[in-house]
């Protein structure tokens, strides 16, 4: 009995339950400082400290590796290079071969790791670390994505291409015809808590690791890898992170690696925390991309044909950056349908960090790609920005078809976008920015109101499974554990609220434990949005497996029909009467019947041939818009974001609170991204802004001076998913995107309207003064 | 001579001997104390997770202070009680009013800022500040979340006073047990203790200092620590022997008089902001945003300039605004003006075994206008692509008699304009004034491109700057975007969340 069951037993809604607002599972925890963190877990007499020891070269060979001052450093109880490796010292998570967790005598860009450290205390390593004596013979580096596209760049992967239609042939025959390219920058995770992982050896090669992941089952695999272990002698669990993002997906594994060799060769337990510094000089971040594109479209404004090859600087090594350009190409159509398309995909290798996952996976990228040649074409026929994203939607029965030939079936994105609009004020506010504007020299205002349509499931088809595991133990408390990860996003007060639900148990009467391989294996990433909508019918299924034996038991033993027993929040409905579900579980108990089961669930209808670029990649799609209004300071490029409004589509949501804590905070995150986050290497290949001092996040003041968030009403899931929620944590990060073009707008005036300011990001002070000063030489030539 | 550091971490007395004057609070509290509420989310001061409260009694009245413990070495505790998160809630478990609000509101997510943005929001309350947008924003910015878009904190640190308003502030019935137990530390005598890692010397009075540094002049001089800590936290460095500067009393005091200000070398920002405020109320702003409330309840006014940072924003506006340097030598004084001390990049015009015992910031004339601007990638605690301060001195013939054009972030150090201010002298504040002044400018300077800006944005800007102060002190137009208040005359603006 693994599918989940049709309403059997079907419970009332609890206090707390699905669909209320429960606060966070670990909310008093966070704020008594009681959560713990990996670095947090109390350390053992003999605990190792670990750190490493980096690359000081973009690209070079590794003429000599001199340790002697490493080793001879008070404290230190030895060095780490890639000889030390049991196992394969390789840790593709896409097992490309083409990433050593130690380098092998050529280092590929500045901060890779050359060798680790352990020492006794964290002091001794992190100063060793630094003693190194290393001569490199330095190689020729390609550092930026406009290097790889004009010299001999490589690709990490295959080039991907999606089409449907004859869409050269469509942009040649439309009325007017418009090329450019849209840059948009990268991003750092800037999860609070940086890598992290705790590793504990066990008898006979075993091993516990305690990793602040995202993806315990793959660090269990790179770790047994490394090695040289079979997975079963390898644990890895988490009990939460300090943020991921997607930035702990892949690049957790690493730290959990370095930790469990540490551990595997002393045999003492070992600790690896980076230092901040470290940490974003090491590991990879959200993928820069330059788009160019080609539209043909007529004088309404409808589009004919989109083409476009959407370049994405990968670093040195494949990662995730396949799947992540693939993704790119996924959504950039955003909401719009494409009569004719083409999308061609370039992951460039680069001599940089190794670009990864950061939520969104590539989707923003392509999305902003959309909305750029949404502009182009408003400015060139004179239409509202609007309109024209409005004309451009989806529609249901015809004009559904996306160019990777699936059938978008509940096309709401212009609904959603009329409907905030109207909230909103958009016309109104638009028309007194523009008469604000023709007074104002030095201050100029800007709106802009853009959508998000974002298809969710891995696109990967069987990374779609999930697996849980459900205790009820004999005193009617009850034990959930899953396959997901706790980053902050809510997922296991989701899970507890599914339990509670089902069972009309109340909060204190439901735990949920750490992830663990041990508990619930080969899982997928907590990732793509997908941890409520996997997990969530995971945890289900294995619920109802327990209820139905329940039911089928308290039916025979009391002898009621089984329709008659009802779970519900005062204890269970057994006939006329009242059993109390501790009283329940006790005489089940007696009876033998078993009060533990494990869940699955695999995402039903999709399918996908990447061979053809044709199928179903997506269950369904989330919707929303979100509407921006700013100024800005022509004299500096200063801005401020005045208000946001936001509409957005999360089904019947599990829990309103959590869902619009995602809303909220993945638009000021996207909005970040596209204006004041900015990476910046220097002509060697460093880093420059590698620590909160030079990398800017958006703090306290940068929020929205108005900001209204609310969750579209009444719009339940067309697909059966977990009680008809729709995931919500990737696609409210698109939001951020209608403060880019809201600067565009405020820019756009200064050559009254006439041409498209093409403002690419991250839109910092000194791009918008660029940009500024472009069009006032046009307005003016 | 005391040989060991006092202080309280919650109601606990510790008396610490043989600690290493490079021994950060943050570490202690995490590996010696296993107090690991308190977070390290960079080591260097700009994200706030390590956030800890820390009272002092100061002229009598109990001063409570919100500061980053991965940048305070654990002696500059002595004297005071510090409080973590793992001391707010009550012992009851009845959480303070600040984690109440941040529960209720979903204020956190993955919980890992959350302690130290309590701890923010609990300094914030206790110091009985404001709640509107700006007074939030200020008290928060030195807290970075990645989470939350803050929305739905600032939502509780309003709660959280209503709160507090209707149950108390749990610190009300401490504060006599606190006085009492920081009037027995304040008692004790001063401290110079030899560990095996080092030094550390806290002399109570300036002449004191003033002999230990001239006899030791390669001793660290450490005040705020708010820059010294990243040698530690970020180079790696050891420290043999530090002279602490905040607890020589004579030198923790301001003394205002007709002519100007002066503010001693243990005066932080957090201290001297009002008064500041007061002699340059068009730099509010710009006071306001250097560091962060955190940053600015440890740093020294003084430590600012001392440091020599290119980049300090300090600098520039006490160079427009005339300001003197007080330097002392065991017993010799000296006086610089501020813009003389700034020789050349890493190089400042200080004898070894000399320090910096005051700044005097002169009270601007009734005929001059004074402006600061701050331009920066993000708004708050972010560090300057250009910081500009501008005060002229128009004579009885309504011409400009003296010009003062200082710029930080264009040069090796903060520096005048010289060849803009030579352009002003003499012309009635006009268009073909500014004009010539914008020309100017640009040879004044060869700035870097960085991180923080090109070197086209800067000479731009900094031209731009002009014209805006221009606009402002000539025309009386006051446009521009500040802070929240995006000032354009008849536009109003929301009120927020």
């Amino acid at each position: 009995m693994s599918m989940v069951m049709n309403g059997r037993g079907e419970a009332a809604i609890v206090e707390g339950g699905v669909s209320r607002s429960l606060r966070h599972e670990s909310a008093r925890l966070h704020v008594t400082g009681g959560a713990t963190y990996i670095d947090d877990i109390p350390a053992p007499a003999n605990l190792l400290h670990v750190a490493p020891g980096l690359s000081m070269r973009a690209h070079a060979r590794v003429v000599s590796l001199d340790l002697e001052a490493v080793r001879a450093f008070p404290g230190v109880v030895r060095v780490i290079t890639a000889q030390d490796v049991p196992g394969d010292n390789q840790i593709s998570p896409v097992h490309a071969g083409d990433e050593p967790l130690l380098a092998e005598g050529e280092v590929f860009y500045y901060g890779q790791l050359l060798f680790a450290v352990v020492a006794e205390t964290r002091y001794a390593a992190r100063r060793a670390a630094r003693l190194a004596k290393v001569e490199y013979e330095d190689l020729p580096a390609i550092l930026t994505l406009e290097e790889a596209r004009n010299g001999a760049g490589e690709l990490v992967g295959k080039s991907f291409l999606m089409s449907r239609g004859d869409a050269p042939e469509a942009v040649r025959a439309a009325p007017h015809t418009l090329s450019g390219r849209v840059v948009v920058g990268g991003q750092e995770q800037f999860y609070l808590e940086g890598q992290a992982a705790y590793a504990l050896p066990g008898e006979e090669g075993e091993m516990r690791v305690f990793s602040s992941t995202q993806h315990p089952t793959e660090t269990q695999h790179m770790v047994a890898h490394v090695l040289g272990l079979p997975a079963n002698l390898v644990t890895v669990e988490v009990r939460r992170m300090g943020g991921g993002f997607g930035g702990k997906e892949t690049q957790a594994n690493a730290f959990a690696c370095l930790a469990a060799l540490a551990a595997s060769l002393t045999g003492r337990p070992a600790r690896l925390r980076l230092d901040r510094d470290d940490d974003m000089t090491i590991t990879g971040k959200r993928h820069d991309f330059a788009i160019d594109y080609t539209v043909g479209f007529d004088n309404d404004g409808m589009v004919h044909g989109v083409d476009m090859v959407l370049a994405a600087r990968c670093g040195w090594s494949a990662d995730l950056s396949g799947p992540v350009t693939d993704r790119a190409l996924f959504h950039a159509d955003n909401a719009y349908y494409y009569p004719a398309v083409r999308l061609r995909s370039e992951p460039f290798r680069t001599n940089t960090q190794s670009n990864t996952a950061f939520r969104g996976f590539g989707g923003p990228q392509g999305i902003a790609a959309a909305e750029r040649i949404m502009d182009e074409i408003a400015f060139a026929t004179g239409l509202d920005p609007l309109d024209v994203r409005l004309r451009n939607t989806y529609d249901t029965a015809s004009r559904n078809i996306t160019p990777y030939h699936m059938t978008v079936e509940d096309a709401i994105a212009r609904e959603v976008m009329e409907q905030l609009a109207n909230d909103c004020d958009y016309r109104t506010r638009r028309d007194a920015a523009r008469r604000f504007n023709r007074d104002s020299q030095t201050i100029r205002r800007g709106i802009a109101l853009t959508p998000v349509k974002f298809g969710i499931a891995f696109t990967a088809t069987h990374f779609n499974q999930a697996g849980a595991l459900v205790h009820v133990y004999t005193d009617g408390s009850v034990q959930v554990n899953h396959g997901g990860t706790e980053m902050g996003q809510g997922l296991h007060t989701k899970m507890v609220q599914i339990a509670m639900r089902e069972f009309g148990l109340r909060e204190d009467r439901v735990r949920i434990t750490a992830t663990t391989t041990g508990k619930v294996p080969n899982t997928s990433a907590t990732a793509a949005s997908s941890g409520a909508d996997l997990n969530g019918m995971a945890v289900l299924d294995a619920i109802r497996q327990i209820k139905f034996r329940l039911v089928s038991f308290a039916a025979g033993h009391w002898n009621v029909p089984e329709e008659s027993v009802v779970f519900l929040p005062e204890g269970v409905r057994v006939g006329s009467a009242l059993v109390s579900f501790t009283a329940l579980v006790k005489a089940a108990y007696m009876a033998r019947i078993q009060l533990s089961a494990s869940g699955f669930y695999k995402t039903p209808k999709i399918s996908w041939d990447a061979q053809t670029g044709r199928g179903r990649p997506f269950l369904y799609f989330a919707y929303g818009a979100a509407c921006a209004e700013v100024s800005v300071d022509l004299l500096t490029g200063e801005n401020r974001i005045e208000r946001v409004d936001i509409l957005h589509d999360a089904g019947q949501s599990l829990n309103p609170a959590l869902d619009i804590g995602q809303v909220e905070g993945g638009f000021v995150q996207g909005a970040g991204w596209l204006t004041m986050e900015e990476l910046v290497w220097d002509a060697s290949g460093r880093l420059r802004t590698h620590a909160p001092s030079t990398y800017k996040i958006p703090a306290c003041s940068d929020r929205p001076a108005i900001f209204n968030v609310r969750l579209l009403e009444q719009a339940p899931n067309r697909e059966e998913t977990i009680f008809r929620s729709k995931a919500v944590g990737e696609p409210p990060f698109v939001h951020g995107l209608a403060v880019l073009h809201a600067l565009s707008d405020a820019l756009a005036s200064i050559d009254d309207y006439r041409s498209c300011p093409k403002l690419d990001a991250p839109a910092t002070p000194e791009q918008i003064l660029r940009t500024a000063e472009r069009l006032k030489s046009r307005a003016a030539g | 001579m005391r040989q060991h550091v006092r202080f309280y971490l919650g109601d606990r007395l510790h008396e610490l001997e043989g600690i290493s004057p490079s021994l950060t609070l943050l570490d202690w509290l995490r590996e010696h104390q296993g107090r690991t509420g308190t977070k390290e989310g960079c080591n260097e001061g700009d994200c706030g997770a390590c956030t800890v409260m820390v009272v002092r009694s100061e002229h009598d009245r109990l001063q409570w202070r919100a500061v980053n413990a991965c940048i305070q070495f654990l002696w500059m505790l002595d004297g005071a009680q510090v409080f973590t998160v793992e001391d707010l809630a009550a012992s009851d478990g009845i959480l303070h009013p600040v984690q109440q609000a941040m529960v209720e509101l979903h204020g956190s997510q993955c919980g890992f800022c959350t302690p130290g943005f309590v701890m923010s929001m609990a300094a914030h309350l206790r110091n009985g500040g404001a709640l509107d947008d700006a007074a939030i924003n200020a008290a928060l910015a030195g807290n970075l979340c990645r989470c939350t878009g803050y929305a739905p904190i600032v939502r509780a640190m309003r709660r959280a006073s209503e709160l507090a308003g209707e149950q108390g502030d749990p610190f009300d019935a401490e504060e006599t047990a606190i006085r009492a137990r920081l009037g027995r530390l304040r008692e004790d005598e001063p401290l110079d203790m030899m560990t095996a890692a080092g030094r550390i010397s806290l002399p109570t009075d300036s002449a004191t200092l003033a002999a230990l540094y001239a006899r030791n002049p390669s001793a660290v001089l450490v005040a705020g620590a708010t820059d010294v800590g990243l040698w530690v936290t970020k180079q790696q460095r050891d420290f043999g022997h530090v002279i602490a500067v905040r607890t020589a009393r004579d030198l923790n005091r301001m003394e205002q008089g007709p002519q100007g200000l002066w503010i001693g070398a243990a005066v932080t920002y957090t201290d001297a902001m009002a008064a500041l405020i007061a002699l340059l109320p068009e730099a509010q702003e710009t006071l306001r945003r250097i560091g962060s409330t955190q940053v600015r309840n440890s740093a020294t006014v003084c430590g600012n300039i001392g440091n020599a940072s290119p980049i300090g924003d300090g600098p520039p506006l006490f160079i427009a605004a005339g300001a003197i340097l007080h330097l002392r030598k065991g017993e010799a004084r000296r006086c610089v003006c501020l813009e003389e001390y700034f020789l050349d990049y890493g190089r400042q015009d200080r004898q070894p075994g000399e320090f910096i015992e005051g700044v005097f910031v002169p009270t601007q004339p009734q005929n001059a206008v004074f402006r600061a601007y701050k331009v920066s990638k993000r708004f708050d605690q972010d560090i300057s692509a250009v910081m500009g301060a501008f005060s002229l001195e128009f004579g009885r013939d309504g011409l400009i008699a003296q010009a003062r054009l200082a710029f930080g972030g264009m040069a090796g150090v903060p520096r005048r304009a010289v060849a803009a201010e030579r352009a002003l002298i003499g012309r009635a504040w006009n268009s073909a004034a500014r004009d010539a002044a914008m020309e100017a400018v640009r040879e004044d300077f060869s700035p870097l491109s960085d991180m923080r800006g090109s070197a086209w944005y800067r000479t731009t800007i900094t031209a731009n700057l002009l014209s805006r102060f221009f606009e402002e002190t000539a025309e009386g137009q006051q446009v521009c975007l500040e802070g929240w208040r995006t000032v354009v005359p008849g536009v109003a603006r929301g009120t927020g969340l």
